[in-house]
């Protein structure tokens, strides 16, 4: 089996859905002739040609706008926003547009459109490349918000994603595209190679979407997480010692309820991590999923673990980071309440 | 208007030339008496339609004759049945607009005085074109023929509402007609329809789109967003400003300060530039068909300003005479489009008065009794109603599960 960084894995689910099915497309800022700034699309151009790979006006707005149309008129559009950061000039057409028109034409047009876009911190990008904003996102009906945390992942979420007839927002965490983390950003980074997250096979898988990954099943507390901070809840898991019962989301909306409820009844303690800014973050709904579902089952208050409610700093991007010791401070004292 | 640039230093805001109480008096509005510009071909020069972008085309002169480069080639038979759909568009409207009076309907928005924009360009259009219309363009609706029954049902939301009471009255979706489903969010589909004509060019399909927008919403940020993709990939699409002169109760030089037209926006992009008479139906239609002849053969976007006026009010919301003089409709200096299309096909001696009579009452009678077995179906205030529980459907293809137990607890709290 291919190893693949969570890049090429990216790549390689445009790929083969554009082999597979002439109505699948991408675009995007420097996504055409140059394979985008992370590279994401290198090469798709050269192989599918001008008409389904291409350079667009910087508009995210415009960007966002012709693929619903797009989609609308029976092809599969794969939109790239660059940063996620640059998403609020398309969030009209995405909010109000893309995630309503099945509803308002009650099913008379469909939008079966993806939009991926990097997000996150851990590449000194500051207030303006570092953003994570799923929350804008999860809270609009008739949108799927969807983020992996490695190349497997990524490739059969993104295929899923594409052969998805709704609206598709796709996270990419770009702390991740080269390889994994391990939740401490003094170490050096290593590349996927080796990592079994990193082993892809080559042609066509879906992974669902809704669905989570047990990253480790324990007895001790659940660590609901996704994207980058899968990695941090593993590394302090395993130093700490403990046996926790680690969730990977890989979606948001729709969300792996039963993966949480039944993991926090079986271990009583809840730890909730996300990178974004705290108040009204998706923990927050995750903590209140949590309350209403397993509250007698609870043997401590639920504890979420965020970045700070300050826009990402540049200079202090890994003290605003929810890293290993925030998150050992939480966990600790969830495992230590009575 | 240009207004004087005096006082440039200071803070200005644009004010239109009448107001309640006042006069209104368009002579500062040229009425061009020759029927120019020139018809160029259609797959020439952007350049060559830059004049376009300021002068007027026009057909019919108010006496009824036609005259110029641009009288399409249209029989009596095809000239009458325009004249009886924007008869039965003004019928639906008016119909409609007493209903919500009654409290029968929420709201309602007509299209009086610009019935020609839409049949007309319907008119123009093939029916694989796709239209992206805004709320004023029912008019194409009754043009391609959809049912009047089913508009009537929307606006009612009631048990034969095609949209199962998702969407207000008049924000129609009509796949079936090449008709867009309607967002309240102003200027949202214009980029989408050059989304949809990328598509169709990327399908090699023949069909183009259609995007329409009133003249106050080109401020939003999508009106430049549709011309600058539309020309950077030639898009198969037209798009259509409305300038029906107020967006609600702001006059047009609101949304563009002292610009020479709507049309002229187009210009900067490198699209093609139409200005047309927009109550004169032969002048639409020409100007559609000119530009749809360029988008499929090629030829990429065309600006069309329909150069109209807004004869009543905005929506049932609002009452004009708080910010526009009572008879501004009255001496708007092109006249109303029905009134225009019937005194030329009285000249030709294809219509008379008599006609004109009995197709009104045909019409009002025909509105009458659709909108009678449509009321039979329900009202939004009153029974036979909607299943409620149709709201959680349509969400998504498949409903995540956090909906499906949404829709339970709301079973339980009907009990
Ligand atoms: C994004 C957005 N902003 C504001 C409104 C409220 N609104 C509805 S219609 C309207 C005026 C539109 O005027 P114009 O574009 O000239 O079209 P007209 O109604 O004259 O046909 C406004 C401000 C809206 N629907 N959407």
């Amino acid at each position: 089996m291919p190893h693949m960084s969570m890049i090429e894995a990216i790549r390689d689910a445009m790929d083969v859905k554009m082999s597979q099915d002439a109505s699948v497309l991408t675009f995007g800022e420097d996504v055409g002739y140059f394979g985008g700034v992370f590279r994401c699309t290198a090469g798709l151009q050269e192989k599918h040609g001008l008409h389904r790979c291409f350079d667009t006006p910087i508009s995210e707005g415009g960007i966002v706008g012709i693929a619903i149309g797009m989609a609308a008129n029976g092809l599969r559009p794969v939109a790239e926003i660059q940063f996620a950061d640059y998403i609020y000039p398309g969030y009209d057409q995405i909010a109000s547009e893309a995630a309503r028109l099945r509803y308002r034409s009650n099913g008379d047009f469909i939008c079966p459109l993806t939009i991926r876009t990097p997000v996150g911190g851990g590449i000194f990008g500051g207030p303006t490349h570092s953003q994570s904003p799923e929350a804008l996102f999860t809270h609009i009906a008739g949108l799927k918000t969807v983020i992996p945390s490695n190349p497997y992942d990524a490739k059969g979420l993104l295929i899923a994603a594409i052969e998805s007839d709704d609206p598709v927002l796709f996270l990419e965490p770009k702390r991740l595209y080269n390889g994994p983390f391990d939740g401490d950003h003094e170490s050096p980074s290593v590349s996927w190679k080796g990592h079994a997250l990193g082993d892809v096979p080559s042609g066509h898988y879906t992974v669902e979407l809704g669905k989570a990954r047990h990253v480790s099943e324990g007895p001790d507390v659940t660590i609901i997480a996704y994207g980058t901070m899968v990695w941090v809840a593993e590394a302090v898991a395993a130093n700490l010692g403990i046996k926790a019962d680690i969730l990977d989301l890989r979606s948001l909306v729709p969300l792996d309820l039963d993966a949480i409820e039944t993991s926090v009844k079986k271990t009583g303690r809840c730890v909730i991590l996300h990178e974004a800014t705290r108040t009204s973050g998706f923990g927050a709904e995750l903590m209140s999923q949590v309350q209403e579902r397993c509250f007698y089952h609870l043997e401590a208050p639920i504890r979420r673990v965020t970045g700070w409610d300050t826009p990402y700093p540049h200079a202090q991007e890994w003290a605003y980071f929810p890293g290993q010791k925030r998150v050992t401070a939480a966990v600790r004292e969830v495992l230590e309440a009575a | 208007m240009a207004t004087p640039k005096s006082n440039q230093s200071r803070m200005y805001v644009p004010e239109p030339p009448f107001r309640p109480g006042d006069t209104p008096d368009y002579s500062h509005i040229s009425v061009p008496t020759d029927h120019t510009p020139h018809r160029p071909d259609p797959m020439c020069d952007d350049h060559e339609t830059v004049e376009h972008a300021l002068k007027l085309i026009r057909v019919m002169r108010f006496n009824g004759e036609t005259a110029g480069e641009w009288v399409p080639g249209l029989t009596p038979d095809v000239k009458r049945k325009m004249l009886k759909d924007m008869m039965l568009t003004r019928a639906m409207d008016d119909r409609m607009f007493a209903m919500q009076r009654q409290g029968k309907m929420s709201f309602y928005m007509k299209s009086r005085g610009e019935e020609a924009v839409s049949v007309g360009h319907a008119y123009a259009l093939s029916d694989q074109d796709m239209v992206f219309p805004t709320y004023r363009q029912q008019g194409i609706l009754i043009a391609r023929g959809a049912s009047m029954l089913e508009m009537m049902n929307q606006c009612l939301s009631n048990s034969g509402d095609p949209l199962q009471g998702k969407n207000i009255p008049v924000l129609y979706s009509f796949r079936k007609h090449g008709f867009f489903s309607i967002s309240g969010n102003l200027g949202t589909q214009l980029i989408q329809a050059v989304g949809w004509g990328m598509a169709e060019a990327y399908k090699n399909e023949d069909g183009i789109a259609s995007a329409f927008t009133g003249e106050g919403a080109t401020a939003e940020g999508d009106f430049h967003y549709a011309l600058n993709f539309a020309s950077t990939y030639r898009a198969p699409c037209i798009i259509n400003v409305v300038n029906n002169q107020w967006a609600i109760s702001s006059f047009q030089g609101i949304a563009m300060g002292d610009g020479e037209s709507f049309a002229a926006r187009g210009t900067g992009y490198g699209l093609a530039t139409l200005r047309v008479d927009g109550n004169d139906i032969l002048a639409v239609y020409a100007a559609t068909q000119w530009a749809a002849e360029r988008a499929r053969q090629g030829g990429g976007a065309t600006v069309i300003e329909h150069f109209t006026y807004r004869a009543e009010g905005h929506s049932t919301s609002d009452d004009p005479s708080k910010y526009r003089p009572a008879n501004e409709s009255e001496v708007w200096p092109f006249g109303d489009p029905v009134e225009r299309l019937k005194t030329h096909l009285v000249k030709i001696g294809e219509w008379d008065d008599e006609q004109h009579e009995a197709f009104a009452k045909e019409a009002k009678l025909f509105v009458r009794e659709t909108y009678k077995q449509a009321e039979a179906l329900g009202t939004v205030e009153h029974g036979p109603q909607l299943d409620d529980f149709t709201m959680f459907e349509q969400v998504y293809a498949d409903p995540p599960e956090l909906l499906l137990e949404q829709k339970e607890m709301f079973r339980k709290e009907l009990g």
